[in-house]
């Protein structure tokens, strides 16, 4: 007999409410109930940070939270980042500096680099190293990744 | 990849917590969910019931009396990571705690959530141990402290029962001021590690060692503290020779082996290991003389 609940998420500044099995990760309910596809899921047991979602200003892994646990909380997914068709400067430094390829781990860099920029504006190449060990790139070698994040860095700095 | 079926609980409060916990009979309780939901996604644990303890405020606190630190089991690694007390009074935690995981992990991650799972290279167990921390659970009759010695029963099996619930952890600080250290060794940083080792120095004016402690996480089931040796090192002069005996030493704790690192290999990463930390926290207890 499935458990569910009525759950209201504010996802990328709007509040959304759906009917939700209790046993859905957060990440299948951006992807399955929102239509919010952006959100990749890899691994689904917590290794690869592809699923990556910021909850209440903290990077999370949305395949280890329950969509119910979600409940009555601001989460931005690679969705919130851009405003329309203008490109958050830590995407456009990745689109600059060709930080992807195939793009399956990209929204979870993106997620994780957006959280901790916002609370590092003068972090140096080591701290975004340690930023972004938990996410897995199996295209790119993370050069790329790393210069990205350092343009951006500057970027949001100046603004 | 999808956990099986349960229901879910959320109590707010302890007491409707520990009620839940007498009544049902395959319940496990989700704190940050950074072990338990990985298996449950993997379907190694399939509970009937989950019982998710994020809303239980009273176990999510930070308290500093009497040079006793207590936090509560729903304490998020972030926020201890963070918080200026615990800088203060036990600066290891920040160097330790920057280990478990990677960020995102250490968002949801609890205090109580690694001492419950107990993983054998985790750091907070090695704190815990490091420290003589005591653990304070309760059940519907009421509560018992534990010290962490005897909460570790074997690997990865803390000493608990399936009607009890972990609510704090207490830890006495130290009052001088002192050196520390938390080393380890990963194949990348925030895996889990082969081995840490983390030490706490007094030196005096003379440069003798007048207080040690030293763990050692990832040779055993269980955090290890090197009683012997501290023993040995009080009223040693912190010289190279000093530290290559607690290197040889540390060299003969029997260690674990598996198929990815043998006994041997073990030993000498502890024995290196320790010897690092001890290095780097005698250096900084001469700092802390210095300036004081
Ligand atoms: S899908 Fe969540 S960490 Fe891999
Ligand atoms: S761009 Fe392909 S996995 Fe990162």
């Amino acid at each position: 007999m499935a458990d569910n609940r009525e759950i209201t998420i504010k996802v990328n500044g709007k509040d959304m409410t759906t009917y939700v099995e209790t046993r859905l990760s957060l990440g299948d309910v951006l992807r399955e109930h929102f239509h919010l596809t952006g959100t990749h899921l890899g691994c689904e047991h917590g290794v690869c940070g592809a699923c990556t979602v910021v909850v209440d200003g903290e990077p999370i892994r949305s395949c280890l939270m329950l969509g119910v646990q979600a409940h009555g909380k601001e989460v931005t997914t690679v969705e919130g980042l851009s405003k329309g068709e203008d490109l958050h400067p830590i995407q456009e430094a990745f689109w600059k500096n060709h930080g992807l390829q195939c793009g399956y781990c990209t929204p979870g860099f993106l997620t994780t680099l957006f959280s901790f920029l916002e609370n590092n504006s003068d972090p140096t190449e080591r701290e975004i190293r340690e930023a972004i060990s938990g996410n897995i790139c199996r295209c790119t070698g993370y050069q790329n990744i790393v210069n990205a994040a350092l343009d951006a860095a500057k970027v949001m700095k100046g603004s | 990849m999808k956990p099986a079926p349960f229901k879910y609980h959320d109590p707010k409060t302890l007491s409707e917590l520990v009620e839940l916990m007498s009544n049902l009979e395959d319940a496990k309780i989700l704190a940050g969910g950074q072990s338990l939901m990985p298996m449950m996604n993997m379907r190694y644990v399939t509970p009937e019931d989950v019982i998710d303890i994020n809303g239980v405020n009273e176990l999510d606190f930070i308290k500093l009396e009497n040079d006793h630190l207590t936090i509560g089991s729903m304490t998020r690694q972030k926020d201890i990571l963070s918080n200026q007390k615990i800088f203060d009074k036990a600066p290891i935690f920040r160097e330790a705690l920057n280990h478990v995981g990677h960020i995102q992990t250490r968002s949801r991650g609890t205090i109580g959530g690694s001492l419950c799972h107990l993983d054998p290279s985790a750091e907070i167990p090695a704190l815990a141990s490091l420290y003589d921390a005591s653990l304070t659970v309760v059940n519907r009759e009421g509560s018992r402290e534990i010290h962490i010695d005897e909460w570790v029963l074997a690997y990865m099996m803390p000493s608990i029962s399936d009607e009890e619930v972990l609510t704090s952890i207490s830890i006495p600080v130290w009052k001088n001021p002192h050196g520390y250290a938390f080393i380890e060794f990963a194949r990348r940083h925030g895996d889990f590690a082969v081995c840490g080792a983390g030490t706490l120095v007094e030196i005096d004016a003379n440069d003798i060692i007048s207080k040690v402690a030293i763990v050692v996480a990832g040779v055993d089931v269980k955090p290890l503290r090197l009683s012997t040796l501290e023993t040995d090192l009080i009223g040693k002069k912190a010289t190279k020779d000093t530290l290559e005996y607690a290197c040889s030493s540390a060299k003969k704790i029997e260690a674990i082996s598996d198929v990815y690192f043998s006994t041997q290999y073990r030993q000498r990463l502890a024995g290196t290991l320790i010897k690092r930390s001890l290095e780097v926290a005698i250096e900084r207890a001469r700092i802390i003389n210095n300036d004081g």
